[in-house]
């Protein structure tokens, strides 16, 4: 476990070149200031989560590498590119799909059609189609609602068809905002697991939630924010073991 | 979504009175509306169909018209109102095009392609400017309070009007037209050649439209872009491209609305946009804007009000025909403020 102050200048036991590199994020909101200096990575295979609490720049962190807000300084780079300034859509065709907070489903779409959207710059029919199958097999219960409204159905299945919309654009890195918010517990249980999987099936997989013990259980590596900054990072589950840590940051 | 379905049932005692009467009184109107069309059919049968097609004609043009307003408001929210000065332009850029450069109207055979020619430049031309006007004002204001394109867009009607008075003048211009007066008669029946073109090129038009909207990948990212901006930008849609094409479709029905004006009416003006560009805008809000059928129901139905109004032998007349129409909107908003197709929700796209 390191501190904040040596982020970045050890690899703690990770191997290999990041996939996901941000260094000394910088994000606005007007004047105010919603990260102040983030640096993080996250590795081909990984899972990695992203906690801390309310208002502490996680989705904001999340929403500036998806390319839907624009950072004031530092970089964000993907595979060796540069990812920060580009627009939104440029940064999906490279590999990068989110589920954001709040769900964000299409509403007055059906279900089938949420999942279409969600492979809309894709060509590969086939593999599009496989890949339907694959998601529709993770979280039976949208199967069962295909032709449905998405907004008509229950939160706990909005989530689903949020990741599983994410899911579709065959990323190699997925990004969760909040998957187990206001979710039943079984249901939360579900989605951990349905990550898990995921990441086993082989995508990477970039975690933000307020739930911070379940998703140290399932990460490999975490990184604790608190008010825009990073506090602490290290392996997840050496994290959750240190008692310390879970009462002063995670708020348990 | 949820919360509007909480709200409604906790008031739920309130409104059952209030919407009881509101039911009535709307039922009474309508019934009274078609007792006032019963009296006229049959007083002057042929006088009701001969107005009727009338109403038609003029109720596709309104229709395209309406689908610019109710396209862009679906997207971003936006009422476009440049819209009816756009599609005054595309009545200028016609005649300018199919009379003075391509000398058409003199009853050659080929006027007929000029005239479908010029319709495909207005429909370009109409488009071009409405994705200029996109790009370089609205979409700077794209995050700024809703008033500030608003505002920005009434200043465009006034460059369009502008740019309308520098091509055709301040005066009504009357111009030569390709297709033929009168029509094919049944009877005392008379179907305008006008009407029969009118027609034949707006369904077609509506059905490419509904096409492109319903089953096309641009179509999708449109309704996509119109429920959630930036959830379509995490799909991979390119939300400004979405956008500008959104303002390019509206464009062009307006360019070709204006042909088909030109070729029922045969005349120009600079300020023709602000009288039929609130009309058309009535028809959208009356058919519950943001809804593509809304719009052209609404179009339909104000072309055939206005008709009847002024054509049949009980109405109040052409002077008020004005009055008429801005007098249902006041109606329908008062008694069903979504619109016909409309939902209680707002409905985009």
């Amino acid at each position: 476990m390191t501190t904040a102050s040596s982020a970045g200048e050890t690899s703690n036991g990770r191997v290999g070149e990041p996939m996901l590199t941000v260094d000394d994020l910088v994000v606005y909101y007007g004047k105010v200031a919603a990260v102040k200096g983030l640096s993080l990575r996250v590795h081909p295979g990984e899972i990695v989560t992203l906690i801390g609490s309310n208002g502490a720049g996680k989705s904001t962190t999340l929403r500036s590498i998806s390319g839907l807000l624009k950072a004031r300084s530092g970089s964000i780079d993907f595979d060796g590119q540069r990812i920060s300034g580009r627009e939104g859509h440029e940064i999906v065709a490279m590999g990068i799909c989110q589920s954001p907070e709040g769900r964000r489903i299409f509403p007055r779409m059906t279900v089938s059609e949420n999942l279409d959207l969600g492979a809309y710059l894709r060509k590969d029919k086939e593999a599009i189609e496989s890949d339907r199958a694959r998601v529709l097999d993770l979280f039976p219960r949208l199967a069962d609602r295909i032709t449905q409204k998405a907004g008509t159905m229950s939160g706990g299945e909005q989530q689903m068809l949020a990741v599983a919309r994410a899911l579709m654009g065959s990323p190699r890195l997925l990004l969760l905002d909040e998957p187990s918010m206001g979710l039943a517990p079984v249901l939360v249980d579900l989605i951990f697991n349905t990550i898990e999987t995921i990441r086993d099936q082989g995508t990477t997989v970039l975690l933000v939630e307020q739930n911070a013990l379940a998703a140290l259980r399932i990460a490999d590596y975490a990184y604790v924010l608190e008010s825009g900054m990073l506090k602490m990072e290290g392996p997840a589950a050496a994290m959750a073991e240190n008692d310390d840590i879970v009462r002063a940051y995670l708020g348990v | 979504m949820t919360i509007t379905a909480v709200e409604a049932a906790a008031s739920r005692p309130a409104m059952l009175v209030k919407e009881k009467i509101e039911r009535v009184i709307g039922i009474l109107l309508l019934v009274g509306l078609t007792l006032w069309l019963i009296w006229n059919f049959t007083t002057a049968p042929v006088q009701f169909v001969n107005v009727g097609l009338a109403g038609l004609r003029l109720g596709a043009i309104y229709a395209l018209i309406a689908l610019g307003y109710t396209l862009v408001y679906g997207i971003i929210e936006l009422i476009n109102f440049a819209h009816g000065d756009l599609f005054m332009l595309g009545t200028v850029f016609s005649s300018i095009f199919l009379v003075k450069l391509f000398h058409a109207g003199t009853g050659s055979p080929l006027d007929w392609l000029l005239m479908v020619i010029t319709m495909v430049i207005a429909m370009v031309l109409c488009a071009g400017l409405n994705v200029t006007a996109e790009y370089f004002a609205y979409r700077r204001l794209r995050k700024a309070p809703k008033l500030a394109p608003l505002i920005t867009a009434v200043g465009i009607s006034f460059i369009f009007q502008w740019l309308g008075m520098r091509l055709n003048g301040s005066a009504q211009l009357n111009w030569p037209m390709v297709i033929p007066k009168g029509g094919l008669t049944f009877g005392e029946i008379t179907l305008d050649y006008s009407t029969i073109v009118v027609i034949s090129v707006t369904i077609p038009l509506l059905l490419i439209l509904s096409y492109i909207v319903q089953s096309t990948r641009q179509g999708k990212a449109m309704r996509a872009t119109a429920q959630d901006q930036d959830a379509a930008r995490l799909m991979g849609i390119n939300v400004n491209r979405t956008i500008s094409f959104t303002f390019g479709l509206g464009g062009a029905m307006a360019g070709a609305a204006g042909l088909l004006f030109l070729e029922t009416f045969g005349s120009t003006r600079f300020d023709l946009g602000f009288q039929l560009g609130l009309i058309a805008f009535t028809a959208a809000v009356l058919g519950g804007i943001g809804n593509l059928q809304g719009a052209v129901l609404g179009g339909f139905i104000i072309g055939l009000i206005q008709a009847f109004n002024d054509g049949l032998p009980y109405g109040f007349g052409q002077r008020w025909s004005q009055s008429v129409v801005f007098a249902i909107l006041i109606l329908v908003m008062v008694f069903k403020p979504e619109g016909i197709l409309g939902k209680r929700t707002i409905e985009k796209v």
